[in-house]
């Protein structure tokens, strides 16, 4: 069991399937939280592949790893990565892939411990899969945010992991669904919002939409929580910070981002008759 | 059913994809969370209905057996139409051993 720090947070983001989006959402809510003034840390769990540093702008200012922290070379700080137009956030980089050879869920535990002496919150990128990676990573987590798209391969996947963090006690587990489509899920071709909060039995910490300004923030390394931007999921992603710290934000309803007679026409088909 | 699917069905086309996922979702995940292989939940088919037709006689095409899931609860669901109650062998938890055809066909058994 990972130790309590009084107050602070251990939030692991995983999805079971690959590519769903957890290391964007880990990087844009870390941004956002810190903007709200939580102290808040970044640990890349994806040894493997990492790419957490990368999405933040942060991959030319990496000294030490979270491997030279659990070999003693280095303190914690000096391995932090601090951001420079967000002196809340931290980011402690993933090591070399070869850690995987050694590294244990205790080890994990130890990072975040470290971590959470200093931090309000701590965000564990997971990698993929329900592996050791996976396993290293939830066994330093309380609390999880589980990340899917509305997609059945994804789902099903996000169910296996559920039901691995269910046994393993850790709770809340909440629900981000990404790379919502509006226009799709209208014309039924796309699982509604409630089929998939349904299936999954998960309260809905977020919805993301589709949205290009993704790429085009994780082309310049700077998420979209930094700049003010106004685009359809910054504004996702500020919200879900916001509810991560209790605060109670409506859910935007996908239905009503689209406005006119098609889209008039398209509510009324998903109206459920019997 | 939404009115798509409804309007659908009326024109003989196919169900929405996203009503079919659904679907198709609920069906493999009720496999998945119960970790029952399809040769294991077939095994225990024939066993249910080789009991169950100890007792009642059963119509063996229409019997089935299969798993369905709500809110991460998965139950077994038995739906076994009764053609007609057969006189009941003897037994010592049932002396009376008078069974009327009348019961509910539907026999359910959940477990968290
Ligand atoms: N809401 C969105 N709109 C558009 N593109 C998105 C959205 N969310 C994520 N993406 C894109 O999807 C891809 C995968 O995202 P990301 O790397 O965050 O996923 P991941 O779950 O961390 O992947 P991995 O399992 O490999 O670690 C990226 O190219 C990202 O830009
Ligand atoms: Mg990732």
């Amino acid at each position: 069991m990972p130790v309590t720090t009084s107050g602070s947070r251990s939030i692991l983001i995983c999805s079971g399937k690959g590519g769903v989006g957890k290391t964007t959402l880990t990087a844009n809510l870390g941004i956002a939280l810190a903007r709200q003034g939580m102290r808040t840390a970044v640990l890349d769990a994806d040894f493997g592949l990492r790419n957490l540093d990368l999405l933040l702008g942060l991959e030319n200012r990496i000294v030490y790893t979270a491997q030279e922290v659990l070999s003693g070379n280095c303190r914690l700080d000096q391995a932090l990565v601090k951001h420079k137009l967000e002196p809340n956030l931290a980011l402690l980089p993933a090591g070399n892939p070869r850690m995987l050879e050694w590294l244990k869920p205790e080890d994990m535990q130890t990072i975040v411990g470290l971590l959470r002496e200093s931090f309000d919150i701590v965000l564990i990128d997971c990698p993929a899969g329900i592996e050791d990676g996976f396993k290293n990573a939830a066994g330093a987590a309380e609390e999880a945010i589980v990340i899917t798209t509305p997609e059945v391969s994804a789902v099903r996947d996000a169910d296996r992991v559920i039901g691995l963090l269910n046994t393993r006690g850790i709770k809340p587990i909440q629900l981000v669904l990404n790379r919502v489509r509006p226009k799709m899920m209208a014309n039924q071709e796309m699982l509604a919002v409630d089929d998939v909060t349904d299936i999954l039995a998960l309260p809905l910490l977020g919805l993301v939409l589709e949205d290009e300004q993704v790429i085009v923030s994780t082309n310049r390394g700077e998420p979209l929580t930094l700049n003010g931007s106004n685009s359809p999921a910054a504004q996702a992603y500020n919200n879900i910070a916001r509810r991560v710290c209790g605060e109670d934000v409506p859910l935007i309803d996908p239905a009503k981002v689209r406005r006119g007679l098609r889209a008039k026409l398209g509510r009324l088909m998903q109206t459920k008759i019997f | 059913m939404t009115l798509r699917d409804f309007i659908n069905k009326l024109l003989g086309r196919q169900p929405a994809s996203a009503t079919t996922a659904k679907q198709r979702l609920q069906l493999v995940l009720a496999h998945d969370r119960s970790d029952l292989n399809p040769e294991l939940l077939e095994q225990m088919r024939r066993e249910i209905l080789e009991v169950v037709s100890r007792y009642v006689e059963i119509d063996l095409e229409e019997g089935d057996v299969s798993l369905e899931t709500e809110d991460r609860v998965t139950a077994l669901v038995a739906n076994l139409p009764i053609r007609r109650t057969k006189p009941l062998p003897v037994h010592e938890s049932n002396p009376d051993g008078d069974v009327h055809g009348e019961a509910d066909p539907v026999w359910t058994a959940s477990q968290a």
